[in-house]
Formats: C-alpha cells, structure tokens, sequence
C-alpha cells in the first residue's frame, strides 16, 4: 500500500467513526457540544436536513442469502462551513437514522468540521471522545443488566427412570 | 360498481371530533405523550414498527397515539406515510450476531458458548395481574461478557443441520432480493420474498398459521434453535461517500427454528431451518415467522403440499393486515347503488316465481276434480 492511500485509508476509518459515534449520540449531546464551540463558523446548508427512508436488508438464518427487512426513516444532511477558526470552507455529509432535522443538521458540521486540518483534533477532543466514552458507559451498563439474567438450567432425571428411559428434554 | 356519494360532510366532521374526543377520554385525566406511549408501550411499538414497515420508535409511538391504541390502524398510518419519503437507498444487510444480545436463549443445548441469557422476558412470569409497581432495583452483573456465536453455526459446523444457503455452481452467491413493494408480486415467490412478505405479516395471521402447523396441518415438531433480542448497528453506503458508515442502532428480535428432515437419496438426514426477522421486540412474531417459513419450503426440500401453511400463495396474499383490513372493512362503506342493483334483481326473481306459482295456482282446481 502505497503511502497516500494508506493515509486514504486512515482519514476514511476516522470519518467512519466519527459517523458512528454522531450517529449514535443525542441530539441534545450534539446540541451540547455545538453550543460550546469556541469560535463557531457559518454555517450553510448545501442539502437538506432532509428526511426520507433506507430499506433494512437481514439475512435468511442470519447469514444466508438477503432479504428485506423493512425500511427505517433516515435523516441526512450536507453542510457547508466558513468563518470561524477554519482555514478554507468544508463540507461535511451525514446520514442518521430517525426524524430528527437537528441530529443529521448538526452531524453534517461536526464531520465538515473534521475535514478542515486545524479543527480536527479539537472535534475528536471536544466532541467525538466523550460521546464516544459516554456510549461505551451506557452500553456496558445494560450489558450488565443483562448478564445478570444469564441463567443455568440444568436437567432433572425421572424419578424411577433407569439408564435408558434418562432423559434429556 | 362504486358510484361517489356527496353530502355528508358537517355530520363527518362531527363524527371525527367524537372520535377525538373519545379518545382524548376522561378530561380530568392526563393526556398520554406519544414519547410516555414510546417508553411504555415498547412491544406495541415494536408491532407498530414492523407490521408499518418503517423502523421509527417516535413515528410508531405517534401512530398509536392517534390511533387510539388500534394497532392495525397505526400500521396503516406509518404504511401511509412511507410513501411520502424518498428512499435514499439501501443498508448493507445487519448482522445480528454483531453486537451483544440483550436476549438470547436455546432450546435445544443447554449449555451454549456465550450462555443462556433471559433479557427481559414475560417467560417464568406468573400471569397474574398485579398492582404497577416502581421499577425494581437491578442487579449488574460483574462477569465479562462473553461471545455468543449462534447455535445454528455450532450445529452447522457438525453438517447435522442443513447450510444456511445452498445455491448451485454458477449461480449468484449473494442475489439481490426483489422488493416486494416496489414489484408486482409473482408467484412462485423466492424464499427472501416471501421473507419479506412475512416481515410485514400480521403478527396474529402468522402466529394462527403457524400454531396450525403445529398441531398437524403440514409441520414437524421444530425446536427453538435460538431466539435473540438486540440492537445491532445498521451500515449504510451513502453514494457521495462510497464507504460504509453506521447511521445509527435498530433494536430486532430473530428466531431460527430447527426442524427435522427425513433426507433423500442425495441428501442424508438433517436438520432444516426456519428463520424469523423483526423490529424490536417482537418475539411472538419472529417465532411464528420462522414456523410459517420452514413450512413453505416444502417444494425445495422434497415434501408434500398438504396443509394451509405450505401454500405460499394463500399464506402471503393473507398476511397483510392492511390489504385485509382494508378489503373486510370497506364492506361498511356505503355500497347503496351495488344493493339496490342486487335490490332489483331479487324482486325481480321473486315476482316471477310468485306469477308462476299464481299461474299454478288457477289451473290446479281441474287436476283437483280429476285426481278426486
């Protein structure tokens, strides 16, 4: 692999979690966070908030060939940015599941945000991480919760059964 | 025939404000939010959510609000307002192995990789009505999670259950589903089609045709497999971006049943599928799912078309609550012209049977004096 698409591939990897984490907070969170930005750019809008659907495909016995499921609302959003602390406008794209303008809205600047080199690691700092962190906390909570119904059955033999009549139901 | 009506409109208008106002209820009581109904009524949401087809916890919560807790009415609203969204396209297929499960049980090993996990269940509950409670105190586990790979894959990987595809040199190995809603429906369906079909099938249809193969219509005493409840990440390739992204979590419910097979000369005795897929919590729905599934793939694996449940045709065109409630309840509209047609025709029958029998009736005394 050649050095540029190395680094290529690095940029997609951090977008990509960069749209996952976006996607996943709140948009009370993302509100949060855009209210405290310092030095907040302009924003423009180049397509949307926009609402529309994306079909959900599963797969026949969980990986067998692939169907579909039923379609999920979808929110996406391309914005534009300028002014601020950024060196040249960036544009940033997002898509989040739901109804909520606001949460695809604020996703797409955040992610324009990333694109400009002088804001990147703010946005990983300031916003990515802690949501990120946050997520992690929730998750392990109700996978806790959850771990506790983990239960042990375990098989009685029939009374006055010998040898062959033992069974396992 | 249907002829338009006209009038009518300020006694509508009234009918429609009762409606409200039956279903606002009780003033001195609080108004339900649709976000109480979202947070509360999290299993009727989930039927809301893949009986509509839409996967929208508020939407669906909003659809029961108005429709006043008729669940098959909220289908239909959350049915009607999909097709006023674009679709941006569509998600890379969920892995529903791919996040920890909330649930996850076997009824076929007990002891399993990952173990045997009850989530939050009505199972081993007593059924007894019982005064609401706050919530209880939960207990955290604090054991490490564990892998949970699916049993299906553990009985796979010993060939006693059968492959989880099967297609021929040649063929595609991954074929793109057709869409039940956007093509016209042809028959005979591919299984991922009628998968569809039964994904939007209505829970009480599928859970009666279901039971039927149970009790002798044209089943085998499938076991549970496994059952899982969670949320897994849904992926998306926006085209602007040409990489995949998570857009966000959707909470399903999957069954895979297992049933027996007798096997052919080709095929020794093994174990065949039945899978069932679905928004939420949703378990009743995806068990049934899986029991309707196995049961119409009786042409594929050899068997007889004996019961209700291995039709596809009957099963699939049956299913659809809002095609059904939509034909059953129309039935109530006004239909006077089509009445009154049927009206005239029925006199029509009638009088000439009673001129016949007048007719009868005055040549009858002459055969009256012969036979005397």
């Amino acid at each position: 692999m050649s050095e540029a698409t190395a680094q290529e591939a690095e940029e997609i990897a951090m977008r990509q979690r960069a749209a996952g984490v976006l996607a996943g907070a709140s948009t009370a969170e993302l509100a949060e966070c855009w209210n405290a930005w310092p030095n907040r750019p302009e924003v423009e809008y180049l397509r949307g908030p926009e609402s529309g659907l994306v079909m959900v495909q599963g797969r026949i016995g969980g990986s067998g060939d692939r169907f579909n499921l039923g379609e999920a609302t979808v929110v996406r959003a391309t914005a534009l940015v300028r002014g601020g602390g950024l060196a040249t406008e960036c544009v940033g794209t997002s898509y989040v599941l739901g109804s909520d303008p606001d949460h695809a809205g604020l996703a797409a600047v955040f992610q324009a945000l990333l694109a400009d080199p002088g804001q990147r690691d703010l946005v990983l700092q300031q916003v990515i991480e802690p949501l990120q962190s946050r997520q992690a906390t929730v998750d392990a909570g109700s996978r806790a919760q959850a771990r506790a119904t983990t239960v042990n059955f375990f098989t009685v033999a029939r009374e006055n059964s010998g040898g062959v009549e033992e069974d396992d139901e | 025939m249907y002829v338009a009506v006209k009038g009518g409109e300020q006694a509508i208008a009234n009918a429609h404000a009762l409606l409200a106002s039956r279903g606002r209820g009780d003033q001195s009581q609080p108004a339900i939010t649709p976000e109480q109904v979202r947070e509360q009524l999290g299993v009727l949401v989930s039927r809301v959510m893949t009986e509509g087809s839409v996967y929208d916890p508020d939407l669906a919560a909003r659809a029961i609000s108005q429709a006043q807790g008729d669940a098959l009415e909220a289908v239909t609203l959350m049915r009607t307002y999909r097709t006023t969204l674009p679709r941006f396209g569509t998600t890379i297929a969920i892995d529903t192995a791919g996040l920890p499960s909330e649930r996850r049980v076997s009824a076929t090993f007990k002891e399993i990789p990952g173990g045997q996990q009850l989530g939050a269940t009505f199972d081993y509950t007593h059924r007894l009505l019982a005064d609401p409670t706050e919530p209880l105190d939960l207990e955290a586990a604090v054991e490490e999670d564990e892998p949970m790979p699916r049993v299906t894959d553990l009985l796979g990987a010993g060939a006693l259950l059968e492959p989880v595809t099967n297609h021929a040199e040649g063929e595609d190995p991954d074929p793109d589903p057709a869409d039940l809603t956007r093509e016209p429906t042809v028959f005979p369906m591919s299984r991922a089609e009628r998968m569809q079909a039964l994904a939007r099938g209505d829970e009480g249809f599928l859970l009666g045709i279901g039971y039927s193969t149970l009790r002798g219509y044209g089943g085998t005493h499938p076991f549970v497999g496994e059952v899982r409840v969670g949320e897994v990440e849904v992926e998306f390739v926006p085209p602007e971006l040409g990489y995949p992204v998570s857009i966000g979590r959707i909470e399903v419910t999957e069954c895979q049943m297992v049933a027996q097979f007798v096997g052919s000369s080709e095929v020794p005795p093994m174990f065949t599928r039945g899978y069932g897929l679905a928004f939420g919590r949703s378990e009743r729905k995806a068990m049934s799912m899986s029991l309707v599934d196995r049961s119409m793939r009786w042409e594929e694996l050899g068997e007889r078309k004996v019961a209700p449940a291995n039709d596809e045709e009957f099963v699939v065109e049956h299913a659809d609550a809002v095609a059904a409630t939509g034909f059953v309840e129309h039935l109530k509209l006004p239909h006077y012209v089509d009445f009154q047609a049927e009206l005239v025709l029925i006199r029509g029958i009638q009088e000439e049977i009673r001129e016949r029998q007048a007719e009868a009736t005055e040549s009858e005394p002459e055969l009256e004096e012969v036979s005397r």
